[in-house]
């Protein structure tokens, strides 16, 4: 079981503890807005990206359990060529941070706005933009979703052959390399797109997958938090099936599968999309336990009147036993549930912005 | 030489001492400011060299006219300053 939990916010990095009662028991960088925080197992290390609003995006290191900080290099995009279209090449922020695998010990992944990929194969003391995908045609046919420049928010390691990396991009579907980044395929087959022309709607390179995950035990089973639905796969990101394609909302960001069984996830529905908050103002997260042919909404110990709470797409974890899970909103609410989501536990009303929480 | 200050904001990150730099041009004293501290280079320019969009540069009391290139110039008496634009608040 971990036995810590880390909650990226607007103003800071809160850490909690199961053995205090999952309080509050550490802060760092108050005021500045945290974009996503890593815990390495492999070194212990501590990582958390910060998007300062005025002197730019940077990356910090603890190797003492977050009782201080140091600054590494962040990722840096290379000269940009004055024909070059598309977004600047200039780091607008650090969506995703994840490590490269066991057997690359030291390495990293950074997903970043406005779509780059970063690899660092020194716990972050250097970056390198993947050219392979970056410099690919279909890129500049990304754009973004909810915010000005496109993303990589989700990065899947395969746990089996860490070679083996699936990215997800909003807004610019899902992408795959065998080859630790040397290539690049576009998958997406199955996804479809509701906001594009119709003649556009099944274009893999267009698709907007919110976040994506895939089971630690099972790695070939994805799950997809899509713009307008929930997608599966179980041929490692191939081909994807539409759950649940009738059953409403299908609209949210996050989601989370179990850790050891495929076919139980959890998702944290949102009224679409303009509205962007919990449907009819009460917090709930839907729970599927048979690969997405039903869900359950699980309300206990979730605000029911009046929560006009958003869950993120990096503001759901679950915990290595796969029982306990942990949700922060954009309201700063944050909940705990010890019984795989049938009850939530309150832990800050009053916390800023919630970005991410991750277990570790 | 002209002298150079920063907002005291960028004490919370790093140190960024009031100092002088030669050079005829924001980017000549720029460029040996972080010689001697790269570091600095991130919190003020972005990846392309350019300066951040939510930072100002004022050369005596007038804000600098290219924030791309920085080639408004300065002398040897010049004050700059380098502050944090409240567009970025």
């Amino acid at each position: 079981m971990n036995e810590r939990l880390l909650v990226a916010t607007r103003k800071g990095l809160f850490t909690l503890d199961r053995g205090q009662g999952w309080r509050i028991t550490g802060t760092a960088f108050l005021g500045d807005p945290v974009s996503m925080v890593l815990a390495d197992p492999r070194s212990n290390a501590l990582y958390a990206a910060l998007n300062l609003g005025h002197f730019g995006v940077k990356l910090h290191r603890s190797r003492d359990r977050g009782a201080s900080w140091q600054e590494i290099a962040a990722p840096a995009y290379p000269p940009q060529p004055e024909d070059a279209a598309g977004p600047d090449w200039s780091l607008v922020q650090i969506w995703s941070l994840e490590c490269g695998g066991k057997d690359w010990p030291g390495s990293l992944w950074a997903g970043t706005m406005p779509g780059g990929l970063f690899r660092s194969d020194d716990e972050g003391d250097s970056w390198t933009l993947m050219r392979s995908l970056w410099d690919r045609p279909e890129r500049l046919e990304w754009f973004g979703g909810g915010a000005d420049s496109p993303g990589i928010h989700s990065i899947c390691v395969d746990p089996r052959d860490s070679r083996r990396v699936t990215v997800a991009i909003s807004c610019g579907g899902v992408w795959q390399t065998v080859d630790r980044g040397e290539t690049w395929q576009l998958l997406g087959v199955g996804m479809h797109a509701a906001y594009m022309p119709p003649e556009r709607a099944t274009d893999p390179n267009i698709q907007d997958p919110h976040r994506m995950v895939a089971c630690p035990a099972a790695p070939d089973v994805f799950w997809l938090q899509h713009h307008n639905g929930i997608f599966r796969s179980t041929d490692h990101a191939q081909s994807w099936q539409q759950v649940a394609p009738t059953t409403p909302p299908r609209y949210g960001f996050p989601v989370v599968v179990h850790p050891r069984d495929p076919d139980i996830a959890w998702l944290v529905p949102a009224a679409a999309d303009e509205s962007r908050f919990a449907p009819d103002g009460a917090v709930c997260v839907h729970r599927t336990r048979d690969g997405g042919k039903s869900f359950e909404a699980l309300r206990g110990g979730l605000p029911q009147e009046h929560a006009y709470h958003l869950v993120y797409r990096h503001a759901l974890d679950i915990d290595a036993t796969g029982d306990v899970l942990a949700m922060g909103s954009t309201t700063g609410g944050l909940w705990l549930s010890a019984d795989g989501g049938e009850t939530w536990q309150t832990l800050g009303l009053h916390l800023p912005p919630i970005y991410a929480v991750r277990f570790g | 030489m002209p002298r150079i200050s920063f907002t005291p904001n960028l004490a919370r990150h790093l140190d960024a001492p009031s100092t002088h730099a030669a050079g005829g041009s924001i980017a000549t004293v720029f460029a040996e400011v972080f010689r001697r501290q790269p570091e600095l280079r991130g919190y003020l320019l972005d990846d392309q060299g350019r300066l951040r969009r939510h930072v100002a540069v004022f050369v005596n009391g007038r804000r600098i006219r290219d924030p791309v290139s920085l080639s408004d110039a300065v002398t040897e008496s010049s004050d700059i300053c380098v502050v944090q634009a409240l567009s970025g608040g």
